[in-house]
């Protein structure tokens, strides 16, 4: 029988709860959790902007607290819960109201900021329900649109709020026409 | 990012241990710096000692009679957040909210905050092999000064990047830290060293040093009904969240009936190091402040500026926070603290 030879196991090896659901993945050590995000477990969801915490694209909850995945070791993963974007749809593939306010309004164009948005918004909602326009920027004010000007998505955020609130509110028209002359 | 070797020490003995015995270690908190120095090219580590996973590093304490105690693991959302802190120590949360957006401050720690690298883009840049980098030139007095020292600078004019650092000092704080050979305590104004004494290093820690501890003592007469405590942190930037200060004001006043009793002004974004400011405290002690004598300390303070051609604006900006923070920290207890 042919002998067989030790290899000296290069990778990492950790097991945490993702999206909700028991996960393990193995990768080599130096990874971000941006880069096991997408590269090992092929959820793409998550974005790769400036990679030096600089536009918050990449943002994911760690533990329930938003954190820039592309400043975080994978290996910080160990044990704890992460959520992505992917983790944000209700059962039967349901659109979570913030992603469904987001795209109703316009508050995503090429969308590449977007997941980090919709992230940080979510752990905002959960932890003030009615947040102030003031609260919303302040929450928001770490990831960078390059696109929608902003406003669009503190209104997206605020419609959200009151639909989970279970209130009955609807886009104002000039919202999405803008003013009639 | 090369590889590196992970270590998760058992206890903070074996970390400082394994730090002493590898020059190549680095200790990770929340990462937020290194990650970014390691990304750029910076510095290559071939191990790093994970300070996440010890216990008790991360605990805030508060009481009337011991003051205040950070651990240095406890992150800055912790800090800006805590209800004694916001009650007591103004100037500290005010800080540590001002630091970069939310997301870091969720990870950022204290000891990484103080510790932290200076941001000069020579410095961060890996093309240019810089005198910080152990090179020949500050290439930053003939080129580009913008954001560079305009306080205690020379030979590299580095200004040191701390939000933290400056409303600590000004609260007159201690800091912690142990070693292979034990832990040994300091005023956090010593901590921090100028480059004359060596333009490598920001800090006074030795071959495996950490930070474990920031102390705040407590004030004498809080109780006292004519005299008060306030303290405020002033800072500037470029935008409205994410930005590095371009100077900031930390300032830290006992009054007693209207007069100024004790008082320590600090400024940020100006120099290598936080920059005390002995000219406008001696300014104001014992005195009734108003704008005049408000102003006149800024301007003493600033007297010594040398700007280096772009960074002029600095010196006015510097001035006039000190100014403002002085009269918000001496104003009628009715005004916000
Ligand atoms: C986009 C961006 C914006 C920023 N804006 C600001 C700002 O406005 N104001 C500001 O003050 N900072 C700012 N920072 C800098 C900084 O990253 C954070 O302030 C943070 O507190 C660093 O903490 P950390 O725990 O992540 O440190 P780490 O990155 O883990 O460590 C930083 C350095 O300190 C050393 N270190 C860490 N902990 C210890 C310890 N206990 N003992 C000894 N050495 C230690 C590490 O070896 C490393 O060299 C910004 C950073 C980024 C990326
Ligand atoms: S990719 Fe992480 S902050 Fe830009
Ligand atoms: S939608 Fe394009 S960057 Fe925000």
């Amino acid at each position: 029988m042919k002998q067989r030879r030790k290899i000296r196991k290069q990778k990492a090896h950790i097991a945490f709860v993702l999206n909700g659901e028991p996960c393990e993945v193995a990768f080599a050590p130096h990874k971000t959790l941006l880069e096991v995000l997408r590269e090992d477990l092929n959820l793409t969801g998550t974005k790769h902007g400036c990679e030096l915490g600089e536009c918050g694209t990449c943002a994911v909850l760690l533990d329930g607290k938003p954190v820039l995945s592309c400043l975080v070791l994978g290996l910080d993963a160990e044990g704890r819960e992460v959520t992505t974007v992917e983790g944000m749809q209700l059962p039967e593939g349901r659109l979570h109201p913030l992603q469904e306010t987001f795209a109703d309004l316009g508050a995503a164009q090429c969308g590449y900021c977007t997941p980090g948005f919709l992230l940080t918004a979510l752990e905002l909602l959960a932890k003030n329900p009615k947040p102030t326009r003031e609260e919303i920027a302040q929450a928001l004010s770490g990831n960078l649109c390059r696109c929608t000007g902003y406003i669009k998505i503190y209104e997206a955020v605020e419609l959200a709020a009151a639909h989970m609130r279970g209130e009955k509110a609807e886009v104002a028209e000039e919202v999405v026409y803008g003013l009639k002359s | 990012m090369r590889n590196f070797q992970h270590f998760n020490p058992a206890s903070l003995a074996q970390a400082t241990t394994t730090l002493s015995s590898k020059p190549d270690a680095w200790v990770i908190a929340g990462g937020i710096d290194l990650l970014g120095e390691m990304k750029n090219g910076i510095i290559q580590p071939g191990t790093l000692v994970n300070l996440k996973t010890l216990p008790n590093l991360d605990y805030i304490k508060f009481s009337e009679s011991d003051g205040l105690r950070i651990g240095a693991m406890a992150t800055l959302a912790k800090i800006e957040a805590h209800p004694d802190i916001r009650k007591h120590f103004t100037v500290l949360s005010q800080a540590a909210h001002s630091v970069a957006t939310p997301q870091i401050r969720n990870v950022g720690t204290l000891g990484g905050n103080l510790c932290q690298r200076p941001r000069c883009w020579y410095y961060r840049n890996p093309a240019f092999h810089c005198l910080k980098k152990g090179g020949k030139e500050c290439f930053s007095v003939s080129g580009e000064n913008k954001y560079n020292a305009i306080l205690g600078g020379g030979p590299v004019f580095i200004v040191h990047p701390s939000d933290c650092a400056p409303a600590l000092i000004s609260l007159g704080a201690e800091v912690t830290v142990a070693g292979p050979r034990g832990k040994r305590s300091m005023p956090l104004e010593k901590f921090f060293i100028l480059p004359t004494e060596n333009p490598l290093r920001e800090n006074r820690l030795q071959a495996g040093e950490v930070v474990t501890e920031v102390h705040v003592p407590p004030f004498h007469d809080a109780g006292s009904s004519s005299s008060a405590h306030r303290s405020v942190y002033l800072k500037v930037k470029e935008r409205g969240a994410w930005d590095f200060a371009l100077a900031s004001a930390a300032v830290s006043m006992e009054t007693n009936a209207g007069m100024c009793r004790s008082v320590r002004v600090v400024l940020g974004g100006v120099a290598p190091i936080p920059w005390r400011c002995p000219q406008a405290e001696k300014t104001c002690m014992g005195k009734q402040i108003d704008e005049a004598l408000a102003a006149e300390a800024g301007k003493a303070s600033l007297a010594q500026a040398v700007p280096l051609g772009k960074n002029d604006y600095k010196v006015e900006m510097a001035a006039n926070l000190i100014k403002r923070a002085l009269l918000m920290c001496s104003a009628s207890s009715a005004s916000p603290r």
